[in-house]
């Protein structure tokens, strides 16, 4: 009943992001707009004790919702193999710049530190 | 057996068959995964993904048939982003107590990917649709579909790049933070968790939560901020080309 309550708030905040994202035309999307509203509205037990059984839930299998649009990679396979070889590259070799600039910016400060 | 054959051509055209085949295929790879202890190359994600295009074109499926059921888990996204403000919430005391240098490493991490991703799509000769695309394969899936389609990429495009960013970040980036001498400290975990939630969204942040408790919640944390700063700044960058 908990959890059920909590997506109900997810949803609630979800679609209240989606009205002004398309309303007034913001450059964020409707569910990025509704993460933003929600984390102050989190002061409140009313809020927080369902969103926190849902999205405990919903977060411990996070990788489940990008199977539907990671086999869409399948529709793209004529575009993939134009320009497979080189597309790959760059996707990787850009992921692991990302990755090293992140973890150094935050890990060198404390990288003396036990 | 045309009986059987009726029953097949019923079952694979109803919403049921894309769901059905997505969360137990899914479930599945996840206990091969546990059982392996956990290795990078046994990603529940990838396999799943293998499985499933590989059993549609055997069995003659196509995309959207599969999609019409597998939407229904696709629609998580959307309430799941919007989760991400628990994980923010949790952590708002040390957050406030780094803030500088946590939104710092969002901020230069998100601008390195991005930025070697467009510079080197255009060193490399793809076309400009493409390179829009790939701007944004960093955020996760749904936010990045909505990026690329308001600076000009292909939506279904920058979602496969998400994917296949997420994938690569999820599968070496052990390989390369022991490379880089990032200990499993503390401070070495916070530090690999948040890289994978900036630079390898959802995929990433599900593989440091498997590994480690501070891992996972500075991944969900940096998620979360990469969410934000790209859909803010991404366009506005963008628009002044």
């Amino acid at each position: 009943m908990k959890g059920l309550r909590g997506l109900a708030w997810l949803l609630v905040f979800q679609s209240i992001g989606e009205v002004l994202s398309r309303g007034f035309s913001l450059p964020l999307p409707g569910p990025v707009l509704g993460l933003i509203l929600l984390v102050p509205a989190l002061r409140f037990a009313l809020v927080r004790e369902p969103v926190a059984e849902c999205a405990n839930f919903l977060l411990s299998h996070l990788s489940l919702l990008f199977i539907p649009v990671g086999v869409g990679v399948m529709t793209h396979l004529a575009l993939l193999s134009q320009y497979g070889g080189r597309m790959l590259v760059v996707i990787a070799l850009s992921t692991w710049i990302g990755l090293a600039v992140t973890a150094l910016v935050l890990y060198w400060p404390d990288r003396k530190a036990p | 057996m045309p009986h059987f054959v009726q029953l097949w051509v019923y079952l694979s055209a109803s919403p049921l068959f894309g769901l059905t085949a997505t969360l137990v295929v899914y479930l599945l790879a996840q206990a091969a995964y546990v059982r392996l202890g956990h290795a990078p190359w046994a990603n529940p994600v990838l396999w799943s993904i293998v499985t499933i295009a590989t059993g549609l074109t055997l069995t003659k499926v196509d995309y959207p048939t599969y999609f019409a059921g597998a939407q229904f888990i696709h629609f998580l996204l959307g309430p799941a982003v919007v989760a991400l403000g628990w994980p923010l919430w949790q952590r708002r005391v040390e957050l406030r107590a780094r803030f500088g240098r946590v939104l710092l490493a969002a901020t230069l991490g998100g601008a390195a990917a991005c930025g070697s991703a467009v510079a080197l799509g255009w060193s490399v000769g793809l076309p400009h649709d493409v390179v829009m695309s790939l701007a944004p394969k960093s955020v996760t899936a749904p936010v990045a579909m909505g990026i690329a389609e308001k600076i000009g990429g292909i939506p279904a495009l920058s979602a496969v790049f998400a994917v296949l960013t997420g994938l690569i970040g999820a599968l070496s980036g052990k390989y390369l933070f022991d490379a880089l001498r990032i200990r499993t400290t503390d401070a070495g975990w916070r530090a690999r968790g948040f890289a994978l939630g900036t630079a390898a969204h959802g995929i990433g942040a599900a593989r440091a939560l498997q590994v480690n408790a501070d891992a996972g919640a500075y991944a969900g944390l940096a998620l979360g901020l990469q969410v934000v700063l790209a859909a803010l700044l991404l366009p506005l960058v963008f628009r002044l080309f």
